[in-house]
């Protein structure tokens, strides 16, 4: 079993660990702290990968900046596990066994498919650094570019409009 | 690293983030659960854009930037998930300051 096989199950069982903590934590500021650790694992997921611009831009991005905003909100709402709604017993019962039966349906589809011989190269390749992608976000994907610029305005407008008291 | 073990990684995280909608009423914690899907196919972009480069460097082009184009997906649905955090903490806020709740319970008619 070589390192990068051992980095592989490693970074796997840390994201799908801490991705069920998220959701069976009872208070919201540790799904928070657990959610970053799952960003952390697919960050290294994405090192291995070589695709290291998505690595650093998801922990900049997301580990860094959505991340603070969710734990800004939520300590400024003052939730605690005393003052956190449970739903019912049967309605999380339900709702985990159609989210089961959801992965069960994906893995069965997807178990015999033909793509099972291909590979994902890791640990090698360039397309997945600064260089090859900002030439092709300059110059093909351009125009998408300027519109999520238009896009973030947008978005910072309104959540200034919407956040305003009355 | 074959590809089967990526797609099924992502399908468990997607499925665990299904789950925490779900079974969760608290609205931020939703919230965080769709974030996770997100991340699960962001996951999964990543890793085919890499058997798409490995495929082309097999096929004999040693220059070849085949799967640039699912790296860039990912950066730009990072680009809308950013956007989408803002409006969406803005609204649970604003819900907190009418309603003193963030249950999505209380929510079921869209009005108070």
């Amino acid at each position: 079993m070589s390192i990068t096989q051992i980095l592989f199950w490693f970074l796997s069982v840390v994201a799908l660990f801490s991705a069920l903590m998220v959701i069976t934590s009872k208070n919201p500021v540790y799904s928070v702290l657990w959610l970053i650790a799952t960003f952390f694992a697919i960050s290294g997921h994405y090192i291995l990968l070589n695709a290291q611009f998505l690595a650093i831009v998801n922990i900049i991005v997301y580990a860094g900046a959505i991340m603070v905003l969710f734990l800004f909100v939520i300590m400024l709402m003052n939730l605690n596990k005393e003052t956190e709604p449970q739903k019912n017993r049967w309605q999380k019962m339900a709702g985990a066994v159609a989210g089961g039966c959801l992965l069960l349906v994906l893995v069965a589809a997807l178990k015999d498919s033909d793509i099972k011989q291909q590979q994902a190269l890791v640990n090698g390749g360039s397309i997945g650094l600064i260089k090859n992608l900002g030439k092709e976000l300059f110059t093909t994907y351009v125009i998408p570019f300027e519109i999520s610029s238009v896009l973030f305005l947008s978005a910072m407008v309104g959540a200034v409009v919407i956040g305003k008291k009355e | 690293m074959p590809i089967n073990y990526y797609i099924f990684l992502s399908v468990a995280l997607f499925c665990i983030g299904i789950v925490g909608v779900l079974t969760r009423r608290n609205a931020i914690i939703i919230f965080m659960c769709i974030e996770l899907m997100l991340n699960a196919v962001n996951l999964l972009l990543v890793a085919f854009s890499k058997m798409h480069y490995k495929t082309a460097l097999l096929a004999g082009d040693a220059a070849t930037t085949a799967g640039t184009d699912g790296q860039l997906f990912v950066f730009f649905i990072m680009v809308v998930a950013a956007a989408e955090v803002s409006v969406g903490l803005a609204i649970i806020v604003m819900m907190y300051r009418n309603i003193h709740s963030v249950d999505v319970n209380f929510l079921n008619r869209l009005k108070h």
